[in-house]
């Protein structure tokens, strides 16, 4: 389809902006921009179609089953969106008075007593705005913590080989040295290689649980203890903790400090790529370095306030904060019923989906899954060439969007799948015998996967050459 | 109770049958038993109608202006009814991130068109496709600029205060040297800029317009920044920078802003948009998702997510930034918004700014005790002494009107193409009477 810049005509264009009502004020000339910037000229009726052309070429969680792993891609109940969008939110300006902003100070309170609750922590911040960003506040956090005791040399995070990327990345971010320890032969943390790597300069320690090939690391007190004796701290990525809400808390699996991904566990949407929000939760120990600014309640009423210690900003104001709206309009919905029943049917769902896999697919890990479970293409592959991207294409001409692709990184030609708890025993069945269908082609016909996919919008992309000739806007 | 588990009672049984377990605590037979939970202390779910009801209220308590005066990093600025019509579609809203591109060529091609508008905007060579916000984008921004042997930044003290603390956590975690240049008349103090400048100098960052709404001399800095080889990066407000010189015109290698004014609603601060472009030279060290055109396997144009070569789901410990999650939703108002005002509307904005906050600055600044603290040309926020700002601004509250954020020396006011004169004549008229 044609770019938005190719439909531009010289001399279309809305009307936006009203006639001057003032005395008018030149910018003097040498302040002036000497070429303007260009933008699309377009009629608002070419503009509506313009996008709603795009919009075709999209595929949401309303166009279908969507079991990206480690992503939660639940449903986006709307009433949400809705909610986030009332004037009394929206059109709020965040440095209005204290006073004139009661109303959106208590929707934040209510939230972090309820994600409190629900992760065992006893404060919270919504400054960070995705998940990576909690990962880097929550290290900041450890690291301010160590150097507010004169710890000055525990300068080390572990993290196990299965961690997401952003892991390792904030660690560096924070200013920590990365120690990587491989996973024992059931995926979960080797209790030995932890005791071999702590030490006095262990800062702490990051941990998915349930972890990326979806197991529940049933060491997991063993583990928080073996980082606390030796004067670390442990960080929760709650990426997984779609598995576990009103279950297990990892407040009591011995954690200090946590991120929790509203755009995940708490059904607020991607939006291809964000707005989400990073929520971090923490212990007392941990809640005089928050970042600045904390809702708390005061008399009658709600003040923000600045922690004592605080680490400073990871960026403006208060978060995404109609994010927050979204994630407290679903917790109010679910409530202390709906919280872990939407856990227990997405292992329901994981399980029932592995279980009927299981003979044709090779599961990594094959045993009771939590939220997710992680297929292995080896054998495919190798007797018939046929690759986990392969797969994944040949799954786009069913309408289903693929699972996450290789990764974790320790499982090979790996299809991380996680069904959700908001699809049904139908969409699963079908889901399921789509996957067995696709196998069968694969075994019958490895040649026309290769191909594969054959009815969206485009064929398998070149990303080669949008590496080695990069194009990365329209010249014109 | 509220649910979005659509299987049944009797299918659950089914699957869990099939599952084999004999209940859902089967399920978590890894768990250790001391510690599940028994029953959550949060209240009992609601129905839709209830949650409505509820939050509805929530939103009733806080006070909706009927005119907004105030702006020092959040700006009221008018949003096009097409842009939230369209970006209410829920292809745009519930899609991931555009992993599988031949099913998110429409989220693709719409991250391309933004990445070619944010380059004309700022006169730059490449865009990502959004950081967080304005001031994440800065001091990522900070972190473009590091090399081996320059790893301090200098950070004009007249750039917005929530960026320099943002600015200030950032290097904080990597341990890098953050000097404040002193500001001189709301203005950067340019000999002494380029004075702090040496040769461990990263880069120099500067706001324009600048925190206190002051029109800075970017070329100046800019010139400074690279006589001693160190980076340039101009924090810019992306309407005012379709009428005033452009970041290349000044010499920026790197810009970065909030894109908030573009189509996003206040939101009491976010979600905003963080927009970040640099040179094409400094292309490998910008940070976050970058779209890419190529081909599809039959030739035909596509777009996908390209240099990943940079990020953290390649080099993990090595990667230079941790983003991941960014704004799109947001990129996509602010390239409906820039669409839908064209390069006639948004100046046109910009324009009408200009002259609103100037009627506004000569009448505010006629009070006796409410002259202006700085001297030089401004943008459409400028600070003027005051009284008594608690008096001043709780008499402007009675009247549905916003007024301006307290700074030190005065009041910081903004006024928009929001503002009427009938608006900024009243808003006058209030603070006569206050004294």
């Amino acid at each position: 389809m044609q770019l938005i810049f190719e439909k531009s005509c010289e001399g279309r264009s809305c009307s936006m902006m009203p006639s001057c009502d003032v005395p008018v004020c030149e910018i003097p000339a040498s302040l002036k921009r000497e070429s303007a910037p260009k933008l699309p000229q377009m009629a608002e009726v070419d503009i509506s179609r313009h996008y709603t052309e795009l919009m075709k070429r999209t595929h949401g969680v309303n166009d279908g089953f969507y079991p990206l792993g480690s992503c939660t891609m639940k449903y986006n109940p709307k009433i949400n969106d809705e909610m986030a969008n009332l004037a009394g939110f929206a059109g709020l300006h965040p440095l209005q008075p204290v006073h004139t902003v009661q109303g959106a100070l208590e929707a934040l309170s209510v939230l972090e007593s309820y994600l409190d609750e629900i992760t065992g922590m006893d404060a919270m911040t919504f400054q960070p705005a995705a998940g990576a960003h909690g990962e880097f506040t929550g290290l900041l956090m450890i690291k301010a913590y160590h150097k507010a005791n004169g710890d000055l040399k525990r300068n080390k995070i572990i993290v196990p080989d299965t961690a997401h990327g952003t892991n390792p990345a904030s660690c560096t971010m924070a200013g920590f040295k990365v120690i990587s320890i491989p996973s024992n032969e059931d995926g979960c943390v080797d209790l030995d290689k932890l005791r071999s790597v702590v030490g006095e300069d262990t800062a702490g320690l990051m941990l998915t649980n349930p972890n990326t090939v979806g197991i529940f690391d049933k060491n997991i007190l063993e583990i928080t203890k073996i980082i606390h004796e030796a004067g670390g701290l442990n960080y929760y990525d709650g990426a997984n903790l779609n598995a576990v809400m009103g279950i297990v808390r990892p407040g009591d699996m011995g954690f200090d400090v946590i991120h929790l991904n509203l755009h995940k566990t708490f059904s607020t949407p991607h939006g291809g790529g964000g707005p989400g929000a990073g929520v971090v939760g923490c212990k007392n120990i941990l809640a005089p370095f928050l970042p600045l600014y904390h809702t708390v309640k005061s008399g009658e009423g709600y003040e923000m306030e600045a922690p004592a210690q605080s680490i400073g900003s990871v960026r403006s104001f208060y978060g995404n904060y109609g994010i927050a709206i979204r994630a407290l309009c679903y917790v109010m919905t679910l409530g202390k019923e709906g919280i872990p029943e939407a856990s227990s049917n997405a292992v329901l769902n994981a399980n029932y989906m592995r279980v009927n896999l299981q003979d044709e697919f090779d599961i990594a890990f094959n045993n009771i899954c939590m939220h997710e479970f992680v297929i292995s293409l080896t054998r495919t592959k190798k007797d018939k060439g046929v690759t986990a991207l392969d797969f994944a294409k040949a799954l786009l001409d069913y309408g289903v969007h693929p699972p996450t692709m290789y990764f974790p990184l320790i499982v090979d030609e790996a299809l991380m799948v996680e069904p959700t708890e908001t699809e049904s025993k139908d969409t699963l069945d079908e889901v399921v015998r789509i996957f067995k269908e696709i196998l069968k082609n694969a075994n019958e016909n490895p040649e026309a996967l290769h191909e594969a996919p054959h009815t969206t919008p485009v064929s398998r992309l070149d990303e080669v050459k949008a590496a080695r000739e990069p194009v990365l806007r329209y010249e014109y | 109770m509220g649910s979005y588990v659509p299987s049944t009672k009797a299918e659950r049984e089914e699957m869990l049958s099939k599952v084999g377990v004999a209940d859902v605590k089967g399920l978590y037979a890894a768990v250790p038993s001391e510690m599940m939970v028994d029953s959550l202390d949060i209240p009992a779910g609601m129905s839709e109608l209830e949650v409505a009801s509820k939050v509805s209220g929530m939103a009733k308590k806080n006070k909706l202006f009927d005119a907004i005066f105030r702006g020092a990093g959040a700006y009221n600025h008018y949003i096009p009814s097409i842009v939230k019509q369209v970006t209410s579609k829920e292809e745009f809203i519930t899609t991931y991130t555009p992993y599988q591109a031949e099913v998110s060529q429409g989220v693709l091609q719409n991250i391309f068109e933004y990445q070619t508008m944010i380059c004309e905007l700022t006169d730059m060579d490449v865009s990502n496709a959004s950081v967080y916000d304005g001031a994440s984008a800065a001091a990522e921004a900070v972190t473009m600029c590091v090399e081996r042997k320059r790893s301090k930044m200098i950070v004009s003290g007249a750039v917005n205060p929530m960026y320099i603390q943002t600015i200030k956590t950032y290097c904080e975690g990597a341990d890098r040297e953050v000097v404040i240049a002193p500001v001189k008349d709301g203005v950067t103090d340019m000999e002494a800029l380029a004075a702090l400048i040496d040769d461990a100098t990263a880069g120099v960052l500067l706001q324009q317009p600048n925190y206190f709404g002051m029109i800075e001399d970017a070329a100046a800095a800019g010139e400074a920044a690279h006589a001693k080889k160190a980076k340039f990066v101009m924090a810019v407000d992306p309407i005012a920078i379709t009428v005033l010189k452009s970041p290349r015109e000044c010499g920026a290698d790197i810009v970065v802003g909030e894109g908030q004014s573009l189509g996003i609603p206040l939101s009491f601060g976010g979600p905003y948009l963080g927009f970040m472009a640099c040179k094409k030279e400094l292309m490998r060290k910008l940070p976050g998702r970058i779209v890419g055109q190529t081909v599809d396997h039959d030739g035909r144009r596509a777009f996908v997510l390209t240099l990943q070569a940079r990020e953290q789901h390649i080099r993990r410990e090595k990667a230079t930034s941790n983003i991941c999650s960014n704004e799109a939703l947001c990129a996509m108002m602010a390239a409906v918004y820039m669409t839908a005002m064209g390069t006639k509307g948004i100046t046109d904005c910009a324009n009408l700014c200009y002259s609103k906050a100037h009627y506004a600055a000569a009448q505010i600044s006629a009070i006796p005790g409410y002259e202006l603290v700085n001297n030089g040309e401004f943008f459409n926020e400028f600070v003027t002494r005051v009284p008594d700002a608690d008096k001043a601004l709780a008499a402007l509250e009675e009247k549905g009107i916003l007024g301006g954020y307290p700074v030190d020396g005065g009041i910081l006011w903004c006024v928009t193409e929001m503002n009427s004169k009938d608006q900024i004549d009243e808003l006058v008229s209030i603070l006569k009477g206050v004294n």
